[in-house]
């Protein structure tokens, strides 16, 4: 499992503004090709310096590719990172602060402590 | 010599810009009460008369990452261009360049450094809404040259508690023995209790007033003894999981030092968050 490879996904499609869009609109897709050509992506180096181990196990793929950002939570993904790339692709669907206060509903069976965020 | 001329700690609410610049139908009802009150706090660094302003904030995943990530950072670069494209699609927040003041950057560092902090540097640095909120509300002439010390309370492992009052201290020591005769404002942002991304996010107020209000206490009164012993790194989740921001606000406890009594508080209650405004003149009242 990889915490950092998820936060990873969500950062690197957080920051740019035809990825946001792409991941929205076709989420399965998004992360097949996230996953076989970012992934391994050092983000400070030349491509063909890219790492070698880097990969989503099945419940990670899945999460992302259903935009399960409950699932995401539960599996220790950095919450700001999720929450601010999921506003950026619902938020539009809802009426002001909408989405934000149904994100939180659909977290309200967690419990302190929270899934462990550490990397 | 250079003298602290004002010590401000705040927090940084990213909707502020767009909550004060909005009109008609657009403008929320808050936010006439809101300016009122930012504008009030920014005087308090108006007649401080500063020339530098250090600013302390934290990288919130834009330029710093989890493939290389500092704990303490301070910025020495001519310029800091500042905001980025998610800030903007989600707070309206425009894009800024600011002066650096490489100097002090310079004295911070190598003083830093033989003070027994090793902290990072960085030659190239965008900074985001942790350090412009607080240009905006304080200084929106955005006028005056900035040196950025950037804190990790965002990617665990973190620093402990007391390592951020200990550094606001290093820091008050060096630049008070900073051989320029400029007037240096000290601004540091970071939060009271907050949620986001979690269960208790975005609530009719911040997820636990009853730590707010003891925080208040804590750092008006510059009480190190009180706030360290009930604040540590486990003990920051219960009020919010994003409430490790405190620290920041730590850090600027020790600049203003230990027992300090705040010149100005303020607070204000908002849906999700409560905004709390201090400042501290190391000279003397200034009214």
């Amino acid at each position: 499992m990889s915490k950092y490879l998820l936060n990873k996904f969500l950062f690197t499609i957080d920051r740019d503004p035809d990825l946001v869009e792409r991941y929205r609109t076709d989420p399965v897709e998004t992360v097949r090709w996230w996953e076989a050509e970012e992934a391994n992506r050092i983000l400070n180096c030349i491509l063909e310096e890219r790492s070698t181990w880097l990969a989503f196990d099945d419940v990670e793929r899945k999460a992302l590719s259903e935009h399960d950002y409950v699932k995401l939570f539960e599996l220790g993904t950095h919450p700001f990172l999720t929450l601010t790339l999921f506003i950026a692709m619902f938020e539009r669907d809802h009426e002001p602060l909408g989405f934000q206060k149904e994100y939180a509903l659909r977290l309200n069976h967690f419990q302190m402590p929270y899934p462990d965020i550490a990397t | 010599m250079a003298t602290v001329c004002a010590v401000i700690a705040s927090t940084h609410h990213p909707f502020y810009y767009r909550a004060s610049t909005a009109t008609g139908a657009d403008r929320p009802p808050f936010a006439d009460e809101w300016v009122s009150k930012v504008e009030k706090f920014r005087e308090t660094l108006t007649k401080a008369r500063p020339d530098v302003l250090v600013m302390v904030g934290s990288d919130h995943f834009h330029q710093l990452w989890l493939d290389n990530m500092p704990q303490f950072l301070i910025g020495k670069a001519p310029f800091y261009d500042a905001n980025w494209y998610n800030e903007e699609r989600e707070f309206g927040m425009p894009k800024m360049t600011l002066h650096g003041h490489e100097d002090l950057s310079a004295h911070l560092l190598r003083k830093g450094l033989d003070s027994g902090f090793d902290l990072a540097f960085s030659n190239e640095l965008r900074i985001d809404h942790s350090i412009t909120c607080p240009i905006i509300t304080l200084r929106p002439e955005a006028d005056l040259p900035i040196v950025p010390i950037y804190t990790n309370i965002f990617a665990p492992p973190l620093p402990q508690p007391k390592r951020f009052i200990q550094l606001g201290q290093t820091i008050r020591e060096i630049i008070d023995s900073w051989p320029e005769n400029l007037r240096v404002a000290v601004i540091g942002t970071g939060h009271l209790s907050l949620e986001l991304g979690g269960p208790r996010q975005f609530g009719d107020h911040g997820p636990d007033p009853e730590f707010d209000r003891r925080a208040v206490d804590w750092i008006s009164t510059g009480d190190f003894d009180g706030c360290l012993s009930q604040v540590t790194l486990d003990s920051l989740h219960l009020p919010g999981n994003a409430t490790h921001g405190f620290m920041d606000f730590m850090l600027m406890m020790g600049v203003a030092g230990e027992n300090a009594k705040a010149d100005y508080v303020d607070t204000f209650d908002l849906f999700h968050t409560m905004e709390a405004y201090f400042t501290w003149y190391p000279e003397g009242s200034l009214s």
